[in-house]
């Protein structure tokens, strides 16, 4: 009986090719082109920026920008580890081929026809894979029949200042923000400041780690939506981040982060998992729906 | 706003001579003209490794100085892709050796261990810092480029790079001194 009420509702077909083509433009568009959010960002922290050497360093960034969006240059070398959230709504069926190999074959692509970088090696041998593959691919099951592919290079600059830490309960609040700010402030000049700080709290070891990394694909500012603590600890932390002095390029001033953007869910009752992904200026995620 | 003496850019010329490098203070702005060579995690490997074995190296230490890079491929019509620092910390454990035996210019970005500020201080080589993630700029100060060596390591494979006023800022120099301490001190509020 089921399985006829199955066979009735509308599945969509959406053919394997078409992924890979998004994925494949998706991936060099983030490359090159700077979002509109980020931009304005970076022009904001110009004006806050008092440091004459900080200021220099914004309006590079900024010229930078605009260069490689005329020229097809990627905005930094490091064209990044090819992470991608992939949403699948339940009523999509994929067609002409294997998903995955989809979305590989269009980072494939990416890398290789748009100049891309390719970053990947194995962790012992150091050998390039040649290709940028395989990709961090985040797959979700949604409700609909459409298919939302994100794709966001990640640097491994920012990527290699980022932590995960199994805080106590006790820890709290206070807890979880004098960990952020101990990361950023370890980090320095590192992960190329100005950074966005990408926080997740709860969930798993690895859940409270995609939530970090989820809170980056927000606009750049944007305040979490569905919890006022959140929000009230996202302003906190930007206040004390910036009074660190680390400035654009560690070169000392008073815009070290951009933003703090904060998702949370409920974790175990012995658990108080937080996560800090730090971002470099160079935040790169370009999305579609098919 | 006017600038002081220091925010003006002076241009310099690699090789680097003794003269330049201790005329070099933290926080100097410069612009950076001559042949660097690209060489990051696993070419500083080899480095070492044949420093340790006592090998010919593929580069002349005392003369090169090192970019800590690896550029995007060159698209047709260009010179190069876009080229900027890789974060310098991981070359660190093998520059003390590489600056024993001659090295004297380095450019990256992000901070030196201790050992690394000793080894610059103790034999008058220079640290400078480039701004990371503006590589679409840096690879317009690229004129000519050369590969070298280890061939098969792909983008961090040894290139001689010929770059043309090359912006940068001395982040450690011959005295001992650190500007991103010294800067981010300056900048720290004292909550």
């Amino acid at each position: 009986m089921n399985m006829e009420k199955n066979t009735k509702r509308n599945i969509r077909r959406i053919n394997s090719k078409l992924i890979t083509a998004a994925v494949k433009k998706l991936f060099i568009e983030a490359n090159t082109d700077l979002s509109a959010d980020v931009i304005a960002s970076l022009q904001t922290a110009l004006k806050k920026e008092q440091s004459v050497v900080g200021r220099h360093v914004i309006e590079k960034i900024i010229e930078n920008a605009g260069i490689a969006c005329r020229e097809k240059m990627p905005i930094c070398q490091d064209t990044g580890l090819a992470v991608a959230f992939v949403e699948v709504g339940q009523d999509v069926h994929v067609v002409g081929g294997d998903l995955r190999l989809a979305v590989e074959e269009g980072i494939r692509q990416a890398y290789a026809d748009g100049y891309l970088r390719k970053s990947v090696c194995d962790p012992l041998s150091r050998k390039n894979t040649q290709d940028n593959t395989p990709a961090i691919i985040h797959f979700d099951v949604v409700a609909g029949d459409s298919l939302k592919i994100i794709a966001m290079p990640k640097g491994g600059g920012s990527e290699n200042m980022s932590a995960a830490q199994m805080l106590t309960p006790a820890a709290g609040a206070e807890g979880i923000k004098k960990v952020i700010l101990e990361k950023v402030k370890e980090a320095g000049a590192n992960p190329c400041p100005p950074i966005i700080v990408g926080v997740g709290i709860g969930g798993s070891l690895e859940q409270a780690c995609i939530l970090a990394k989820k809170a980056l694909l927000r606009p750049v500012g944007e305040e979490n939506k569905t919890d006022e603590r959140l929000v009230q600890m996202e302003k906190d932390l930007y206040a004390s981040i910036n009074k660190l002095g680390i400035g654009p390029g560690g070169l000392g001033g008073r815009v070290t982060a951009l933003a703090v953007h904060i998702e949370m869910m409920p974790c175990h009752i012995a658990s108080l998992p937080v996560a800090v992904n730090i971002q470099c200026h160079v935040a790169r995620h370009k999305e579609t729906t098919l | 706003m006017v600038l002081t003496a220091q925010e003006i850019p002076r241009r310099i010329q690699t090789p680097l001579t003794d003269e330049i490098i201790a005329s070099l203070n933290i926080g100097d702005m410069v612009l950076l003209s001559g042949d660097l060579y690209t060489a990051r995690d696993v070419a500083h490997r080899r480095l070492y490794e044949a420093l340790e074995k006592g090998e010919k190296l593929p580069i002349d230490l005392a003369t090169a100085t090192i970019f800590y890079a690896a550029p995007s491929p060159t698209p047709p019509g260009k010179v190069i892709g876009s080229i900027g620092p890789t974060t310098s910390y991981r070359m660190d454990f093998f520059t003390p050796k590489l600056i024993e035996n001659g090295l004297k210019g380095m450019i990256g970005k992000g901070n030196r261990s201790p050992e690394v500020v000793a080894a610059i201080k103790k034999y008058g080589a220079v640290y400078f810092g480039a701004i990371g993630g503006i590589a679409a700029l840096t690879a317009k100060c690229a004129k000519k480029v050369e590969l070298v060596a280890y061939e098969d390591l792909g983008p961090e494979a040894i290139r001689k790079i010929t770059m043309e006023n090359m912006p940068l800022i001395v982040v450690n120099d011959a005295r001992g001194n650190d500007l991103y301490q010294t800067a981010q001190k300056k900048w720290h509020v004292i909550c």
